[in-house]
């Protein structure tokens, strides 16, 4: 453990998430990430936008969609995003405590909109019969939603993992690109649902 | 940790490292095993293809299996020969070229290695399990999702698997190009197959994507019950098409820009010349990067996209010709005056010109819309995505395992035997694919399994399938070369053509550390540059000091194999739900593994400035 020293200087440098090359790498690397995480995306909304009026005699998205639920939802994850934001203020102070609260904060209510999202899907599926399965245009939203839904788990887990990794030890040259490295990739995720609010909701309202 | 592990050690020992490598060079040869291995079976599928064919009316192989033949013999070449042996070549030079000690994220490097393993043991698995695939390597729906077998679900998480493998080291020679270069490298003064890795691996990151939403898609519709693509609840099949081509037009152009990286190279070399028009190279690989991003619809002329649609995708497909032009004519400005060394190398390059021209040529041929229509599915395209492909790609491999093999293996490759694989691969290949044009143009549709008597066709065939066996000599005489060179080959120094690059400055094979100071870089070929002033070697960049090195980890290969259970898993839930055990059994290994990563830290390890000096003595 003699090399553990460096990741724990004795003043923390101003950017610690790019204070080491292991630091850097992970910074652009996943910057890199999110560049194939657009075209993911791109290819997912491309598909749906062809589809989804192609509702095979099924329900359409201007008799479903309810823009109320989707607005809160979509307060929730903005705010997450505003929350992780916060994270990122005190890990720049290193302040770890305050850090931790709000990614804490910004976990919950990632979960929140998660669990909205759950609601959404099922109302659709008992009230409406539009399931998955049901026509090329079920197919589309489920799985474009369903897509952004899976980066909402996945990073949550992540979020969970690292938090409680890193617990006890406070921050570091090691976990602190870790914990910017998530927040970027929360921003993304909330990027991303603007665009499926606005594609999916808004426009199914609409057209 | 020694640094002289280069005692004896027993087998189980090689394979544990082999297992449990981060090291780029290692990675490197498991690209290069793997590669090959695929490159073979696929060749295998191509002489079985050629037989059936060798004349009218032959039923050596039922129409079915036919299908399958060729449908995995072009996806075994595109994804698990031709991808890996440029991804080990990559790994082989890229970091040596930037004076790195390693990429930089040598744990995913390792993990895409071992994910394209077990990716394409799982695509050819299905060989044995009821069918292969049988709907083209481009797999267009509905004949994709409508084949009765098992062999399409191989396919699309075969490629999944794979596909994902290939992204990460697409990310991987990103960051490791833009954080990792020795001081001194600008990108101006970067060798040109450290160039073309960074525009391909650009590439890769954003036409990737593309394929692995088309492969969910059609997993979704033949195994979830999804209607993407079934007309009957209002899907689309053109969809498909168009997410699979815009992966797939992007896809040739990663498996030529590497290509034309190592000819850059090799001609520079052996002529002792500056590459003529570097920065002209550098900006006509990113234009044709980014031109090959807008073409992709060239594969869909006969859809029925209307006259606009085909008329801008014509105009942007002959309009990569220019920069593809600008490069032939500086390789052969390199040339032009240069103290020309001709080896097996350099035989492969010179071959290549004239051969990817004609492919070329033929390229703007199909690019005009309206002759397309003529063109479309005939054996005009089967020999002009070969002269591209293997007068490019598979040429450029066999040149770069010739120039690099010393620097990866220590050994020289035999000159005789390198040059008699050349020739008779060369004329193999030009009796294989050029008679393909005038089939084409009389008609010969492409993946039929028999063709009809006293069409004129049959003499063009006969001389295509002898043609191919000629090729498999060629690669017989190849693999020969490599056992011969493992048993008794010609030691290499750490210098053995006079080369102009960075990682000619250091032993072959190299250390794991691979520089033990780090150069200082002066100009392009930053070598040669010393060379012409006398020094015997790189000024040091950096003082000796203990270098930071990252640890081995099981954890890749144990994460791929989960994702190859989950694999298993997704294929057969369709026949009985306890399938879904092996699912999320393989998918909790897999996302298991990934926790065990992020929890356990991995700081890894020094090398002591000492134990470096001890070495020097």
């Amino acid at each position: 453990m003699s090399h553990i020293h460096p990741l724990n200087p004795e003043t923390m440098p101003n950017e610690p998430e790019k204070a080491t090359l292991e630091g850097k790498n992970k910074f652009l690397g996943l910057w890199f990430f999110l560049g194939g995480e657009t075209v993911l995306f791109a290819s997912l909304f491309g598909t749906y936008i062809a589809l989804r009026n192609s509702t095979a005699g099924g329900p359409t998205s201007q008799e479903m969609f309810g823009l109320e639920l989707v607005f809160i939802m979509t307060i929730l994850l903005l705010t997450s995003s505003l929350t992780s934001v916060y994270a990122m203020y005190h890990m720049k102070n290193q302040d770890f405590k305050k850090m931790q609260l709000w990614l804490g904060v910004t976990g919950l209510l990632g979960l929140s909109f998660l669990g909205l999202e759950i609601y959404e899907f099922a109302h659709y599926i008992t009230d409406y019969g539009f399931t998955f399965r049901s026509s090329a245009f079920g197919s589309a939203f489920y799985t474009l939603v369903g897509f952004h839904g899976g980066h909402v788990t996945f990073g949550i887990a992540w979020l969970i993992t690292i938090m409680i990794r890193n617990a006890k030890r406070g921050l570091n040259l090691y976990n602190a690109p870790k914990y910017y490295t998530f927040s970027l990739y929360w921003h993304f995720i909330d990027v991303i649902w603007v665009f499926v609010f606005t594609v999916v909701y808004l426009m199914g309202k609409v057209a | 940790m020694s640094i002289a592990a280069t005692q004896k050690r027993s087998f189980s020992a090689i394979l544990w490292d082999y297992l449990t490598t981060v090291d780029h060079k290692k990675v490197a040869h498991l690209y290069l095993f793997g590669g090959g291995f695929f490159f073979l079976l696929g060749g295998l599928e191509a002489l079985i293809i050629r037989i059936q064919l060798i004349k009218p009316m032959n039923d050596f192989i039922s129409a079915g299996f036919y299908n399958e033949m060729f449908t995995m013999h072009g996806t075994t070449m595109i994804f698990l020969a031709a991808m890996p042996l440029i991804l080990a070549l990559m790994n082989a030079a890229m970091p040596l070229q930037i004076g790195a000690r390693d990429v930089a994220f040598p744990f995913l490097n390792a993990l895409g290695v071992w994910l394209f393993i077990f990716g394409g043991i799982l695509l050819n698995m299905s060989w044995f399990l009821g069918g292969a695939p049988d709907a083209g390597w481009t797999s267009y729906v509905p004949l994709a999702t409508d084949s009765a077998t098992h062999g399409v679900d191989f396919y699309v998480l075969g490629l999944q698997i794979a596909g994902a493998g290939t992204l990460m080291s697409g990310i991987n020679f990103l960051a490791t190009i833009i954080n990792m270069r020795a001081p001194g490298m600008t990108y101006m003064r970067m060798p040109l197959f450290t160039w073309t890795t960074f525009i391909t691996s650009v590439l890769i990151l954003f036409a990737f994507p593309a394929l692995t939403i088309g492969l969910f898609l059609l997993m979704f519709d033949r195994m979830f019950g999804s209607a993407f693509f079934n007309a009957a609840l209002g899907g689309n099949a053109i969809i498909w098409e168009h997410l699979f081509w815009i992966f797939g037009h992007p896809e040739v152009y990663i498996l030529i820009l590497p290509i034309f990286g190592i000819f850059s190279e090799i001609f520079a070399t052996f002529s002792k010349k500056r590459l003529f028009g570097y920065t002209a190279m550098v900006f006509a690989t990113m234009l044709i990067a980014f031109l090959g991003f807008m073409v992709w619809a060239h594969h869909m002329f006969t859809v029925g996209l209307g006259a606009m649609a085909n008329s801008i995708f014509a105009v942007a497909t002959m309009a990569i010709a220019v920069p593809t032009g600008i490069k032939i004519f500086n390789w052969l400005a390199t040339m032009w005056g240069g103290s020309i060394k001709i080896n097996s190398a350099m035989l492969w390059s010179l071959g290549f010109i004239p051969t990817f021209t004609i492919g070329g040529m033929t390229g703007v041929m199909l690019g005009s819309a309206v002759a397309d229509y003529q063109y479309h599915d005939t054996y005009f395209v089967v020999a002009h995505f070969h002269y591209v492909i293997v007068g490019g790609t598979v040429f450029g491999i066999f040149a770069g395992l010739h120039y690099w093999w010393p620097k990866m293996f220590g050994r020289i490759l035999n000159e005789t035997l390198g040059k008699w694989t050349f020739w008779v691969f060369f004329f193999g290949f030009h009796f294989t694919f050029f008679v393909q044009h005038f089939l084409g143009l009389m008609g010969m549709p492409r993946r039929y399994w028999v063709f009809l008597n006293d069409q004129e066709l049959d003499l063009g065939n006969f001389i295509s399938t002898i043609g191919a066996f000629l090729m498999g000599v060629g690669v017989i005489m190849f693999l020969w070369n490599v056992i011969a060179t493992a048993v008794k080959g010609e030691k290499a120094e750490a210098d053995p053509w006079d080369g102009r690059t960075l990682e000619w400055s250091i032993p072959s094979p190299p250390p794991f550390y691979n520089f033990k100071q780090v150069p200082l870089v002066r100009g392009l070929d930053a070598l040669w540059i010393e060379k012409t002033e006398g020094n015997k070697q790189m000024t040091p960049g950096e003082p000796l000091d203990d270098i930071h090195m990252p640890n081995g980890s099981i954890l890749p290969f144990i994460m791929s194999l989960g994702f190859f259970i989950a694999g298993i898993g997704f294929i057969y839930q369709v026949d009985h739900k306890l399938w879904y055990i092996v699912l999320y059994g393989g998918m909790a290994l897999a996302l298991g593994t990934m926790v065990v990563r992020s929890l356990k830290d991995d700081l890894g390890f020094y090398v002591k400035k000492e134990e470096l000096e001890r070495e020097a003595k």
